[in-house]
């Protein structure tokens, strides 16, 4: 399982973000070429973020850049580079279709073709317009590639003709359809980013929200975001004591045989079991056992 | 009745607000008998907010002193209108910590004949006591002082001008100078006590209009870094002291200055307040973290040789717990009693690192000088454990490097180097590696980091150093540890 917690944006054209985004330990850093890039700089930029993912060791960070739309004189050049490059996930700007989805698979396998390795490169789309929450459905299983979708908050807000409020009911809807989206294509759902860093006390509220809505992370803009996002999505004591006891119990069924895992007399269903696997992942990651 | 005759019966109030050693900085000058050659020196508490060493060698200037030699504790960027007065001979020699700002890079380029001497506080201190530096004539400024000089980097008068804090690095010199004289915007009536300098080392008392601008010191409140590399570097040494084995009540500790060893202390806070571990004194460039620390309890007393923001200068004016102190009681080496023998950490900043662990401070890697050796090397000598914070990278500049440009701080006294990257811990420390591997921290070997910022942004050209030698740096036993070359000046 992998964990996606924390996605940092890191803009595509600052040399020095994108060569030491990875010791702050973002689950996962997104290099963006789109609209943190003026026009005047996108050729750069997209040389930079090849070169990057080329030469710079980022570990186990998951390696995602996001380019510019197909329907821009940049995004067929944006892919070529970064799945030359090894990129783990392109991600969509602005989706609204599953044909969308379907067209950036075909220019990525195009690539991979040429290199002799179909199928390496993983699709995440963010989805940033009513009509993309509508379709959230059809474009997280437009693909096999689709590893996550994720909200963009500003454009939406713009198109609902709306603007974002610190208790976020105006995201409610576009919210929950993403998770629902994502779970019921078993793909991962991911938070929008918040841009004031100044205010640290509504942004961990609004993790702590997301974190109930069954996000599995968020976007993020900046190192000291981190520590509140793993802090927020580290599993409580008990709880990692309760899927310790629950995998012991897997693990004790397994060796005689049975296919009923019981615990304290009791038999654990399955989901249990998978959030029970989730929390023990997460307690790992959050460096408490 | 004839007793009566020789004795003053005016009422002695009269006597508060003035006195013989009030005089003009003209007069004053005149007074001590100073001749061309002879020695000056001055201190930094207003760092670049000074206005003293400017006033006084323009009026040495204008009054037609040649040969000078300036031994301040050190000299900053606002000092640039020295280098005028190096060009017409005013000033010949100078000795100090530290360089920054255009002086330092004139220097840099060779702009005197006799090279700099740079010493660290503690050697000052030492060379100012055993007289290898002797000074003829201390000019120190003060935030208030009494007609009979009684003087302080702080001032209880409703009329307070400035504040600096803790004058430690004046205290030798008001001690040995041959001739004292203080410089204050604020002059109080008799009797300015407590204070650190006392009447009996003054010879004359100079009031000006201003004698610094304190808001250049810092500012008034907390200032917590928002640089997300110093937070994690902090957050790193923070962690390598708490498991370093000397993390227990009584222990003590300094920082240097640097935004990432100053958070260091708002880390460690929180494991002293859950551990219930609490600190005999913290040490140096004392701040508002560790003003707010010992108000919580959690250190008891705090030595003060120089105070690195308000908070710090206005709890060193009331509070008795908090004690300045001279820079030999800091961290003279030939002073058994100095403060640095008893201290267990010391957390430092760096320029550069190399894989012998030696640290420069002092010149940056463009070959021109931009820093101040400070405490550096004489803390980390004394301290039980040295830790330095510096990042790896910055920019494209490596700091993790095969040798240092200038050796400023031996590697033998250094034990562990945070960087961004990883924690690197001196072979002379199997120990605190053992400690440190135990609780799981990233421990990579020095060359390891050192190739890691080579492959990043590969291998920097050697610097155009030229022959002449435009300063040396002073061990702490007094012999030349390294030599600075002069550098090509070209457009920076």
């Amino acid at each position: 399982m992998r964990l996606r917690r924390t996605m940092m944006f890191v803009p595509g054209n600052n040399p020095a973000m994108i060569q030491d985004a990875h010791i702050y330990h973002p689950d996962a850093i997104m290099l963006d070429l789109e609209d943190s890039v003026t026009i005047a700089q996108k050729e750069a930029a997209r040389l930079l973020v090849y070169h990057a993912l080329k030469t710079i060791d980022y570990g186990d960070t998951e390696m995602v850049v996001r380019i510019n739309p197909l329907s821009t004189p940049y995004g067929k050049k944006d892919i070529e580079a970064v799945v030359k490059a090894g990129v783990h996930v392109v991600r969509m700007p602005k989706t609204e279709t599953a044909e969308e989805v379907k067209e950036v698979e075909r220019e990525i396998l195009r690539v991979e073709n040429s290199l002799g390795c179909p199928g390496r490169t993983k699709i995440m789309a963010a989805i940033e317009s009513a009509l993309g929450v509508v379709n959230a459905y059809a474009i997280a299983t437009a693909s096999d590639r689709m590893m996550g979708i994720a909200l963009g908050a500003e454009d939406y807000c713009a198109n609902l003709k709306t603007q974002r409020t610190p208790e976020g009911i105006e995201l409610l809807l576009a919210r929950q359809t993403i998770v629902v989206a994502a779970r019921a294509a078993g793909i991962d759902a991911l938070d929008t980013v918040y841009s004031n860093l100044n205010d640290m006390e509504t942004f961990r509220k609004e993790v702590e929200l997301i974190k109930k809505l069954g996000f599995d992370g968020k976007s993020i803009i900046n190192p000291r975001q981190i520590e509140i996002v793993n802090e927020v999505f580290a599993p409580k004591d008990k709880d990692i004591e309760k899927a310790q006891a629950i995998i012991a119990a897997m693990e004790e069924a397994r060796q005689k045989g049975s296919g009923v895992i019981a615990l304290n007399g009791k038999m654990v269903d399955r989901p249990v079991v998978l959030r029970a696997q989730r929390t023990i992942e997460l307690a790992k990651a959050s460096g408490l056992i | 009745m004839n007793h009566i005759a020789s004795k003053n019966i005016e009422p002695r109030t009269n006597k508060l607000t003035n006195s013989h050693k009030v005089v003009g900085l003209e007069e004053a000058i005149r007074r001590t008998n100073l001749r061309n050659g002879m020695t000056i020196s001055f201190h930094h508490h207003f760092r670049g907010g000074d206005k003293v060493v400017n006033m006084v060698v323009d009026k040495l200037a204008q009054m037609g002193y040649k040969d000078l030699h300036l031994a301040a504790s050190s000299l900053t960027d606002v000092h640039e209108p020295l280098i005028e007065h190096i060009r017409n001979g005013v000033i010949t020699r100078i000795s100090t910590s530290g360089l920054r700002g255009r002086l330092a890079q004139e220097i840099s380029f060779g702009l005197m004949k006799e090279p700099v001497v740079f010493r660290s506080h503690g050697s000052r201190a030492s060379a100012i006591a055993n007289s290898e530096i002797h000074i003829d004539v201390a000019f120190l400024a003060a935030s208030s002082s009494d007609p009979m000089g009684n003087a302080a980097g702080y001032s209880r008068s409703a009329n307070a001008k400035s504040i600096c804090g803790s004058i430690g690095y004046a205290l030798p010199d008001a001690q040995y100078a041959d001739k004292v004289v203080i410089i204050t915007d604020d002059l109080v009536p008799y009797p300015n006590r407590p204070s650190g300098i006392v009447e009996m080392d003054v010879d004359y008392v100079v009031v000006v209009d201003s004698v610094g601008d304190s808001s250049k010191i810092a500012s008034g409140a907390i200032r917590d870094t928002k640089n997300p590399r110093d937070i994690l570097l902090a957050q790193q040494a923070a962690k390598v002291i708490i498991n370093s084995g000397y993390f227990n009540t009584g222990f003590s500790i300094q920082t240097g200055s640097g935004g990432a060893s100053l958070a260091a202390v708002k880390y460690i806070r929180q494991s002293m307040i859950d551990r219930n571990i609490k600190a005999s004194f913290a040490l140096g460039g004392i701040t508002a973290h560790m003003v707010r620390m010992h108000q919580e309890g959690l250190i008891e007393r705090l030595l003060d040789v120089q105070s690195f923001d308000r908070v710090a200068a206005e709890s060193l004016m009331s509070d008795r717990m908090h004690k300045e102190i001279s820079s030999i009681e800091y961290a003279s080496p030939t002073e058994p009693g100095s403060a640095t023998h008893f201290l267990d950490i010391v957390i430092l900043s760096a320029l550069e690192v190399d894989t012998n662990f030696n640290v420069n401070v002092l010149v940056g890697s463009d070959g021109i000088i931009r820093g101040a050796i400070g405490g550096h090397p004489d803390t980390a000598a004394d301290a039980a454990l040295s830790i330095i914070v510096c990042p790896l990278i910055r920019g494209r500049i490596p700091c993790v490097v095969d040798k240092v440009t200038t050796l400023i701080t031996p590697g033998n006294t250094v034990d562990v180097v945070v960087t961004e990257y990883g924690i690197a811990v001196n072979p002379l420390r199997p120990d605190i590696k053992q400690k440190l591997q135990e609780a799981k921290l990233n421990i990579l070997d020095i060359n390891i980091l050192k190739e890691k910022a080579e492959q990043i942004i590969g291998k920097p050209q050697p610097l155009p150093f030229g022959n002449k030698t435009i300063g040396v740096v002073l061990g702490r036993d007094g012999s030349v540890i390294d030599e600075i070359k002069n550098i090509e000046a070209k457009d920076m």
